[in-house]
């Protein structure tokens, strides 16, 4: 089931938003044959947490890519904070931060002097210590980057990523590989980032981290955008209907219904005490996204 | 923002003190590359001993050689191995996607590859005279010196970089490049006196420049009566300043259209 939305498919014949952080019209990429990227449109807001969710080879990284201006595109138009990326000098490069799925190399510098490298090629930097606060590295300054452990790695990545005082910052599965703490840690990280005024654009594999994190998702699946809404509103969930269950003679019951508070007050009347086993759902962003990303396949 | 970029200069700064960074502090780029010739010649050095004629003792012939083979791994391995190695890890990728002026980032190379030669050539030097009491050039020898190292380094350089982007990884460039190296370096006269090479693999190193490097060196550490046995009866240093040159040029159309800043 995909449900298009007017915010998913804007027409092809109104032009990029050059007011939009990103802004994508038809675009098209090809390997060889195979159109990866098929027509896809997009818009994201200057100041929002847009995440980009969609299986691996859906054209998500393509996409991303394609904005960040590493891949030429064979079709549609782009502009990334009003410039096509295909045109973006050093003046366009140094209003982005990216932080890549491959992230860093091994260095022989220590985590000051990556950074303080990384800051010399921006024009208004922010000082390389207190990005280092931020992102909870400062015991690690005079480490060599080779040294640190993964979470750390990555949160290096971000400090390089954020140095240059972006306004649009590109991250690309940054929490891949984290145990759960340090996944809480670095979304507090990044909501310290929105609090700062940075537009983001987050993909990722963990759909909790597009709930917890994202103003808006889009769910890429071939090629497309099929579509693009809050997280609590994804693929209808906001208005889908709820699924109670409860245990009655020893049998585990379920029943769907639009109204679960007058459903489940019948229930209390019914039984003489609690309800046993009550419990109420609504479809959870994963159940969603597998409809979408499932549907055709 | 009104706030100007920082300019090619002081963003090539940044990236020359990078890249020294880089290399000194990693201790297999050091062995590898600097201690490697010195090794080569104190062992070679004291291993053989005989008399190439005009009172020239080996570690006299072997010098134009081992500082060939240092030029060439300060150059060519060097590059070929760490700018692979920086493409597969993402730190190239991640440099194209900044607003560091790209030159800049060549700019930093050049100078780590002039620091390490420089660093190279003249522990060798010392190592020369200290231990095996060789005689240093004198007078004009000394800008042909220069000259030779200037243009064999530059030609080295620049097909480092080109070749880099053949191999997959840092380990497959080392896997590949140092044999190559090695081979070129061995039918070039660099380990042996190059008559004693047959005649066949003397013509073949002479399509590339180690043989016109080594040649231009021996002709810096060696007396001219040494001369007559090079294939040409002479030093040919307008030969090898034009191969020299040539491979320059080809290096550099080489690098444009091969450089890649991030994996396929």
């Amino acid at each position: 089931m995909i449900r298009s939305t007017a915010a998913a498919s804007p027409q092809h014949s109104s032009p990029p938003d050059p007011e939009a952080a990103i802004s994508i019209r038809g675009l098209v990429k090809r390997y060889g044959d195979r159109a990866v990227v098929d027509g896809l449109d997009l818009d994201i807001h200057r100041g929002e947490i847009f995440a980009l969710l969609g299986p691996n080879g859906a054209g998500k990284t393509t996409t991303v890519e394609i904005c960040e201006g590493y891949r030429d595109r064979d079709g549609g138009e782009v502009r990334v904070l009003g410039v096509d990326p295909a045109k973006g000098g050093r003046s366009w490069k140094a209003d982005l931060g990216i932080v890549l799925q491959s992230g860093a190399g091994d260095s022989q510098l220590s985590v000051r002097e990556l950074l303080t490298a990384q800051a010399s090629y921006f024009a208004d930097p922010r000082d390389p210590d207190e990005v280092l606060e931020l992102v909870g590295l400062t015991d690690k300054a005079g480490a060599r980057g080779r040294t640190l452990s993964g979470g750390q790695r990555r949160r290096l990545d971000v400090a390089l990523g954020i140095v240059g005082r972006p306004r649009l910052l590109f991250l690309d599965e940054p929490t891949t590989g984290f145990d759960p703490e340090a996944r809480r840690q670095f979304w507090a990280l990044i909501r310290s980032l929105r609090e700062l005024g940075t537009t983001m654009l987050l993909t990722t594999h963990y759909l909790d981290e597009a709930e917890e994190l994202a103003d808006r998702v889009g769910v890429i699946a071939r090629g497309q955008l099929a579509e693009v809404a809050v997280p609590t509103a994804l693929g209808g969930r906001g208005t889908a209907p709820a699924v109670v269950s409860w245990t009655e003679d020893g049998v585990r019951r379920h029943a769907e219904t639009a109204t679960p508070t007058a459903f489940v007050a019948e229930l209390a009347a019914h039984f003489p005490g609690e309800v046993p086993d009550l419990a109420v759902s609504r479809p959870s962003l994963e159940d969603v996204y597998l409809t979408m990303i499932g549907d055709g396949s | 923002m009104t706030t100007a970029l920082p300019s090619l200069g002081r963003v090539s700064r940044t990236r020359a003190g990078v890249e020294l960074k880089e290399f000194f502090r990693q201790r297999e780029s050091v062995v590898f590359t600097l201690l490697f010739p010195v090794i080569l010649l104190l062992g070679l050095g004291a291993v053989l001993d005989y008399d190439l004629g005009s009172g020239v003792d080996f570690p006299q012939y072997f010098m134009a050689g081992v500082i060939a083979a240092g030029i060439v791994g300060a150059s060519l391995q060097n590059m070929a191995i760490h700018i692979a190695g920086e493409r597969s890890d993402g730190t190239l990728k991640a440099l194209a996607g900044s607003p560091m002026p790209k030159t800049a980032y060549f700019v930093g190379k050049v100078v780590q590859v002039v620091a390490v030669t420089a660093a190279t050539i003249a522990i060798l030097l010392l190592v020369g005279v200290l231990v095996f009491g060789i005689d240093l050039p004198s007078g004009t020898d000394w800008l042909t010196f220069a000259w030779v190292t200037v243009l064999g380094a530059a030609a080295c350089t620049l097909l480092g970089i080109a070749v880099s982007s053949l191999a997959r990884n840092a380990r497959s460039a080392s896997a590949t490049i140092t044999p190559i190296a090695l081979v070129l370096e061995f039918i070039s006269g660099v380990f042996m006196p190059f008559d004693q090479v047959p005649g066949w693999l003397q013509d073949v190193a002479a399509v590339f420049p180690v043989k016109w490097l080594a040649q231009g060196l021996r002709s810096v550490f060696l007396p001219d009566s040494l001369a007559a046995s090079e294939p040409a009866g002479s030093w040919e240093l307008g030969t090898v300043a034009v191969v020299l040159s040539v491979w320059c040029v080809a290096g550099l159309f080489l690098c444009a259209a091969t450089f890649r800043w991030q994996d396929r």
